[in-house]
């Protein structure tokens, strides 16, 4: 395995005639992390993980591993591992035969192909199935042979293009174990890519968020869950209640009159003037005083209840609560000042 | 997303220079057709003495242009007509319906396209000249039927196939009789792919020479048929009249292809045949 | 679901015409031209097949046929083969080129003859270019012969065989030359291990088609070759048998054999890929 103590990706841009999917992307990856790439479709993530892969090429900037040049290197001299979400196995060739595949490409000697191959078979948990075709197997299956394929090479680095986006939610639950289990186990420095907030807040040491080929905010799984730089990393993160917000001295106000709702001791934003709001429907509590607003729809989840409350002034907003509540109480509730972010983006209404 | 196409320089330069040089030659090989039914004499020299366009009237009194087109007219039209009236309702019951001998039914309608009219051509025209219906025109028609019929049932079933049949049965819980169905939901999805299969038989058939030329008496020849028996009897005819005929029949052909073009992309007029793309 | 009437469906009384008319006008007269293949104006049920194996005139152009046809499939697969591959990917210049092959394919055998006739002669502008470019003193002889009718055969079903192979070609998930390269395929091995054994049944099918309508040439024959010589084909002789000597009882047996010849090159192609490949083209769900 080729040891290495980081990667960076300097300035790296790709346009596509007028169009740049990918602009001024810099990124530093130490060894042995597990950096997640999150954004909805379209905003580059997939495009970073390719020009990474070398099945695309940059337009300008520069990917270096320690210190050699490696984006002018075609895919096949990289040594990546890569999965796909589609799995892409060959389906003319065994299980065997397709994770021995990128040994063979390197000349490895038969008897050490064989002894890796049943090993990165083992680690997946697929031994059995060693001599099936891609076709006789299900996606799962088909998903941990992919994986097995590419740690098999032993590379410094995997890339992984939404591996469980293919798969049903349970078993996209059980592959993403396992992806962690393995992460663990073999140490390798992993680059995954995934419109899933829940998959990148578990699996990764970091989380990169990007937005139409740049990024928006990169940090850890807590930093971002808990202090989201701007708007569309906060919404991206599950915090649903967002709001325009107006400065009056020191207090936030989210709209007009008299139902209007007030914020206290909220800490600044970094970027300029406050114009927007944002907090996660699981800070909203119920409270004995607080704003006043009436329950206007309540859905049982199980463990807890999704409540949409209005306020006098017509805002509505969304409440996660243990707490038992019916169509039409009045209640008040509270949301502690930390919890509550404030932006300097202009708010902008949710599409859709 | 593009695959990467680094490494394969000399290989697709050698391919480039090997197309260019085919595609040089047959467009020069269909381009001198054009160019000696414009000239007045062609003997040496690498374009005709003068240019006049007399030949054409020529071609057009000496080999009857105006009946022969005529009947092409008339003989592709009705093949078109006749292949798509029986050729979509059967497309239709094969991407429907599930019933015994099914797939011997595609077999039935895979084999007219499989066999080379030439080699099913002789026996069939034997039958036609049987029934009298030999060297007329209701022959032509009727042996041009069977590659072009089978052919609108295998470009309409996928077609078919792609249509959500729950649009059927929506319109049905809404009330509608079948053939309201028939009539306001079936036929405005289907008329893209009719279209296309209509432009791809139409094409087939005017340059469709084996089937023709073994059923066509004198007075039901397609151009093509024409040209064939125009070219092979060179030595009495002029040259340049023949090519003046086969620059209307290329100009047939071509106006045809062109407008299939426009609906058609020109990578999926072989291929529907056989490959049924999963999208 | 398929909307069906509950019971028995009527809908497949649709099928009706047009099953009619392949049986009417395909089966039946192949039925009837084996019957009739049987019944020779003299002789025994058998004679004209012993004719044909006996008169040298008759049986050669098997040969003669083959000699031409075989040929033909094969370097049109060798060309086409690369060319699809290397286009594999939708563009404008694949659609153009695809559009620039259509015409030739449309235009038929019988116009590119007559295109070939002028421009092929010892006059024409291909041996003009070469002479003028010092490559031959003297006009080459191109015409009336086996290479002219291979020429003409090679640019109306190259295009069929180019565009054939596209489709199989563009059928195969772009994902797996990707993931091939990725584990150290340089592009030759991606062809050579990914995508050349995925196209074997395409391949096996694209020739078996290209073959038999190769193998059933007709106008080429006649007017770019020499029809009572070299290029006396298989579908001349029947044609003859029919429309020269009346006998259509030969005829016919002589389209039989033309059929038998041209499905035993293609159940010996079908036999070699069974030999080679089992199983789909795609690579998982995609």
């Amino acid at each position: 395995m080729r040891k290495f103590q980081s990667l960076q990706l300097d300035r790296v841009a790709l346009r596509f005639g007028g169009f740049k999917a990918l602009d001024d992307f810099s990124l530093t990856i130490r060894a042995g992390e597990f950096v997640s790439l999150l954004g909805p479709s379209g905003c580059g993530k997939s495009t970073a993980l390719n020009c990474l892969s070398g099945l695309l090429q940059v337009s300008s900037g520069s990917i270096m591993l320690d210190d050699k040049r490696i984006d002018i290197l075609p895919p096949e001299r990289r040594g990546f591992g890569m999965v796909f979400q589609n799995y892409a196995l060959f389906p003319h060739l065994s299980v065997r035969r397709n994770v021995a595949f990128g040994l063979e490409m390197r000349k490895v000697p038969k008897a050490e192909v064989e002894q890796r191959v049943e090993r990165a078979l083992a680690t997946v948990r697929l031994g059995n199935q060693i001599d099936k075709l891609p076709g006789q197997l299900s996606g799962g299956q088909q998903q941990r042979v992919a994986i097995a394929r590419a740690v098999a090479i032993e590379p410094p680095l995997v890339l992984m293009d939404e591996p469980l986006s293919n798969l049903d939610a349970k078993l996209r639950l059980e592959l993403r174990h396992e992806i962690k289990r393995l992460h663990h186990a073999l140490g390798l420095t992993t680059i995954y890519v995934t419109h899933d907030q829940d998959e990148a807040l578990s699996l990764s040491d970091r989380i990169v968020v990007m937005r139409d080929g740049r990024i928006q905010q990169q940090g850890t799984p807590e930093t971002l869950y808990n202090a989201p730089d701007n708007l569309y990393v906060a919404r991206f993160m599950g915090y649903r209640n967002a709001f325009a917000v107006r400065m009056d001295g020191p207090c936030a106000l989210v709209g007009e009159g008299i139902g209007a709702m007030r914020f206290d001791g909220l800490d600044l934003p970094a970027g300029g003037a406050a114009q927007s709001l944002a907090f996660r429907p699981d800070d909203v509590k119920l409270a004995a005083s607080g704003i006043a607003a009436e329950v206007a729809q309540v859905e049982y989840c199980g463990q807890l209840w999704l409540v949409d409350l209005r306020t006098a002034d017509g805002t509505h907003v969304t409440m996660e609560t243990h707490e038992r509540v019916t169509m039409g109480q009045r209640v008040q509730f509270h949301v502690a000042p930390e919890r509550i972010r404030l932006f300097a983006d202009a708010f902008v209404p949710e599409a859709g | 997303m593009h695959q990467s196409e680094l490494g394969q320089g000399a290989f697709r330069i050698a391919f480039g220079v090997l197309m260019a040089f085919i595609i040089l030659n047959v467009a020069a090989i269909v381009a001198v057709v054009a160019v000696n039914s414009f000239g007045t004499q062609w003997f040496t020299g690498w374009l005709p003495e003068a240019f006049a366009t007399h030949w054409y009237s020529r071609a057009w009194k000496e080999f009857q242009l105006g009946d022969v087109l005529w009947t092409t007219a008339l003989a592709v039209g009705a093949v078109v007509l006749l292949s798509v009236l029986i050729g979509v309702p059967a497309a239709y019951v094969l991407a429907r319906v599930e019933f015994p001998g099914k797939r011997f039914v595609t077999l039935l309608f895979l084999l007219p396209l499989l066999v080379p009219p030439m080699t099913y051509g002789i026996p069939l025209a034997t039958v036609l000249y049987q029934v009298n219906l030999g060297g007329s025109l209701w022959g032509v028609i009727l042996a041009n039927l069977v590659p072009c019929a089978p052919f609108v049932v295998m470009v309409m079933t996928p077609f078919i196939e792609q249509i959500d049949t729950r649009v059927e049965v929506a319109a049905r819980v809404f009330g509608a009789g079948t053939f309201t169905i028939f009539r306001r939901i079936l036929m405005p999805l289907l008329l893209p792919g009719i279209m296309a299969a209509s432009l791809l038989v139409l094409v087939r058939t005017i340059s469709m020479f084996e089937l023709t030329f073994l059923t066509a008496g004198a007075d039901s020849q397609t151009l093509v048929v024409a040209l064939y028996y125009a070219v092979f009897a060179a030595g009495i005819r002029s040259a340049q009249s023949i090519d003046a005929m086969a620059v209307i029949y290329m100009l047939t052909t071509l106006v045809w292809v062109l407008i299939a073009f426009r609906f058609i992309d020109p990578t999926q007029m072989v291929g529907k045949v056989r490959v049924q793309k999963s999208s | 679901m398929n909307g069906a009437v509950a019971g028995r469906d009527l809908r497949v009384l649709l099928l009706a015409p047009a099953v009619l008319a392949v049986l009417l006008l395909f089966i039946y007269p192949f039925a009837y031209g084996v019957l009739l293949s049987l019944k020779p104006p003299e002789g025994g049920w058998a004679a004209n097949y012993a004719r044909f194996f006996a008169e040298p005139r008759l049986y050669q152009t098997i040969g003669t046929t083959l000699l031409i046809s075989l040929p033909v499939t094969v370097f049109n697969l060798l060309i086409a083969l690369p060319m699809a591959y290397l286009l594999r990917v939708p563009s404008t210049r694949q659609r153009l080129i695809a559009a620039a092959l259509v015409v030739p394919m449309t235009l038929g055998t019988v116009l590119v003859a007559q295109g070939m006739l002028t421009y092929l002669s010892p006059n024409g502008w291909f041996n003009r270019s070469l002479l003028d470019m010092g490559l031959i003193s003297q006009p080459l002889q191109l015409l009336h012969g086996p290479l002219a009718v291979i020429l003409s055969l090679v640019i109306t079903g190259f295009p069929f065989a180019f565009l054939m192979l596209l489709s199989y070609v563009t059928g195969i998930d772009p994902s797996l030359g990707r993931a091939a390269a990725t584990l150290g395929a340089s592009p030759a091995a991606q062809f050579r291990r990914v995508y050349l054994p995925l196209l074997v049944p395409g391949l096996v099918t694209t020739f078996c088609l290209v073959f038999v309508q190769a193998f059933a040439v007709f106008p080429s024959a006649v007017l770019l070759g020499s029809p009572a010589g070299s290029t006396r084909v298989i579908s001349l002789a029947a044609y003859e048998a029919a429309y020269e000597d009346f006998n259509y009882s030969m005829a016919s047996s002589i389209a039989l054999i033309m059929g038998a010849v041209q499905l035993a090159v293609v159940l010996l192609a079908l036999a070699i890929r069974r030999a080679a490949y089992r199983g789909p083209a795609s690579g998982g769900k995609g």
